[in-house]
């Protein structure tokens, strides 16, 4: 089992480091272009290169890589030319708003998913079965770019209820929260629900579930301490694999009701070429991605005497 | 020898047959059938776009006209009102939607079509193979699906700039993977088929082997999926136009018409309401689709 997780951490270092190479090269291989986007269009042949003169642009590539990777992992992330002021003084902040976004949508996403997922799930193709399966797919086709103009026409300009905008700017206000919070929920607890049903059905028509049931256990027992256990292996993959597309589902949002959060940064460093800042934000995207992958591999593994005995 | 030779063997005609006569089968599910329903729908409204589309949808005739309010300019449409009213600058909302069908489901199906034809020929490659060639492929798509997918889909289009063509390479380089994935599971497990010993007893190219004997097996989960991942890149196209990093102005694009508008959804909720309900109908068929399709296969 150590060894297991040692290895996928070794894993995980490997992408990471290959993932750094590639966007180093795809952002920064072309200087001219460098120069360009941090100086802006109008300035001179004479400004870039004296830019690239004083800032190392003309060294080696590798070398310039090594200097960017090492200030990366000693903390260093470099200024960003979109805010100008250091990387580290606004993208953590940014971080936790969207943590906390992310959150509360996971905190409603999960129970409902489950509870649905599971209720469908234990009896496969009754009329409680076909409602929730139907809903889920309805729900999960409203993309959030559709849901969130919906709602809002709905909750802010028919209804008054909440504010449309989320920028939270005198502080934090639960009110500005709901929205976001609700596109997310309704696009994605459809899929983590479906997914449970499927765990759960086929869970339903193993034999052992066949034999408690037949030797007369009450059936909220045999649902409740024999099939539960067994459903729920294969949802806690899928709701680790959420904690990823939050992380680009947020993006939308974000964009939409203005949230100071991780997504619309980086949306905001990829239009504006903000190199250091797109290099810093995507690589803490795919940490979070590779990290949770990781985890949820090695929860799988502990959770599934099968697969950890063999 | 000739004997063996004259067997017909399943040929690329019978797969396009089996795959049509599994989707004729979608008959026997209700919601397969509404799903079909919606995607024929949008496909009709798509293909006879220059028929049902009122108005030229670039041309403007009064910004924020109101469903019903009559069009001033007479003769310019063959309907005398906005039947969904006019967008801000005075665009025909219904025939913007019209041929925005028609521009999602020309770019989506192409983008899908790429990623599938790419991932299936990498997935039979690591599956069949294995060894190093699947190694160096599985190691690729790890690190492809290590970027949250929107992520990589804005890094692409800001780079290399927002075209269609553009869409379709970046939809192919992230989805690509994950067919890749799927199809190798399924080529892993039906390559110890006898058919397929069989087929390599007779000392036939590899190559035909994963295209004529491995992959008409594997049609049924793929179909399924299939239909999900055009759902999905429509969404994508969707998002990319919402973000302003879609198909180019002035031509009609959903996610674009959801973003151009929302600012005066406030007071004209029509221009964003409707391409909002117009994608999330044509999502919901393909979804449909796939779980009626899904539902017959684990039927039988």
């Amino acid at each position: 089992m150590l060894i297991f997780i040692l290895k996928r951490f070794g894993q995980m270092l490997l992408i990471m480091l290959i993932v750094s190479v590639l966007l180093f090269l795809l952002l920064e291989i072309n200087v001219e272009s460098v120069a360009v986007k941090v100086l802006g269009q109008y300035s001179t042949q004479e400004q870039r290169e004296l830019w690239l003169q004083q800032n190392g642009y003309y060294d080696p590539i590798y070398e310039r890589y090594g200097r960017w990777l090492w200030g990366f992992v000693t903390g260093d992330l470099g200024e960003s030319v979109r805010f100008k002021k250091p990387i580290n003084d606004f993208m953590w902040d940014r971080l936790w708003n969207t943590a906390v976004l992310g959150f509360w949508a996971m905190a409603f996403i999960i129970p409902l998913a489950l509870v649905l997922g599971i209720l469908s799930g234990m009896r496969e193709g009754s009329y409680l079965d076909r409602t929730i399966s139907v809903t889920s797919i309805i729900t999960t086709s409203i993309p959030e770019f559709a849901s969130a103009p919906l709602l809002a026409a709905i909750f802010v300009f028919g209804l008054g209820w909440l504010p449309g905008t989320s920028s939270m700017i005198g502080g934090f206000d639960w009110k500005q929260l709901v929205l976001p919070v609700a596109v997310l929920v309704i696009y994605d607890f459809g899929y983590v629900a479906r997914m449970t049903r499927a765990s759960m059905a086929e869970v339903m028509t193993t034999h052992y579930i066949r034999t408690a049931v037949l030797k007369g256990l009450p059936y909220r027992s045999v649902i409740l301490k024999h099939a539960l256990r067994n459903a729920l292996i294969a949802p806690f993959t899928v709701i680790m694999l959420q904690i990823p597309w939050l992380l680009s589902g947020v993006i939308v949002v974000e964009f939409f009701f203005a949230y100071k959060g991780f997504g619309a940064l980086l949306l905001e460093a990829s239009l504006n070429q903000d190199i250091l800042l797109i290099e810093a934000a995507s690589m803490v995207a795919v940490f979070v991605v590779v990290a949770t992958q990781t985890l949820s591999d090695i929860g799988y593994t502990y959770l599934n005497p099968r697969i950890r005995f063999t | 020898m000739a004997t063996i030779a004259t067997v017909p063997a399943p040929g690329y005609g019978s797969a396009l047959m089996n795959a049509i006569r599994s989707f004729a089968l979608l008959r026997e599910s209700l919601v397969g059938m509404a799903g079909t329903a919606l995607v024929i729908f949008w496909a009709v409204l798509a293909i006879g776009a220059p028929l049902f589309a009122p108005c030229d949808p670039n041309a403007t005739l009064q910004a924020f006209a109101k469903p019903g309010t009559p069009i001033p300019i007479a003769d310019a449409c063959w309907t005398d009102t906005f039947v969904l009213g006019a967008d801000n600058i005075g665009r025909d909302v219904l025939s913007r939607i019209i041929w925005g069908a028609r521009t999602v489901l020309t770019w989506a199906p192409i983008a899908a079509i790429c990623a599938y034809a790419v991932g299936i020929v990498l997935g039979l490659a690591a599956g069949y193979y294995r060894g190093w060639i699947d190694d160096v492929l599985s190691g690729v798509s790890n690190i492809i699906l290590a970027f949250p997918v929107l992520v990589l889909y804005i890094l692409i289009i800001a780079t290399f700039g927002a075209s269609p063509l553009n869409i379709v390479f970046a939809v192919t380089f992230a989805t690509g993977p994950l067919v890749m994935r799927i199809v190798r599971g399924l080529v892993l497990d039906l390559r110890n088929r006898e058919y397929v010993s069989a087929a390599e007893t007779r000392g036939e190219n590899a190559w035909r082997i994963m295209l004529v004997e491995i992959l008409p097996n594997a049609r049924g989960p793929l179909i399924v999926d299939g239909c999900l991942r055009l759902g999905y890149v429509i969404i994508t196209i969707g998002v990319l136009g919402f973000l302003g990093l879609g198909l180019p102005p002035p031509d009609p694009d959903w996610g674009g018409m959801i973003n151009e508008t929302r600012q005066m959804a406030l007071a004209f909720p029509h221009m964003t309401v409707f391409p909002c309900i117009a994608i999330s109908t044509l999502i919901l068929g393909f979804n449909l689709m796939a779980d009626g399709l899904r539902e017959i296969s684990l039927r039988d």
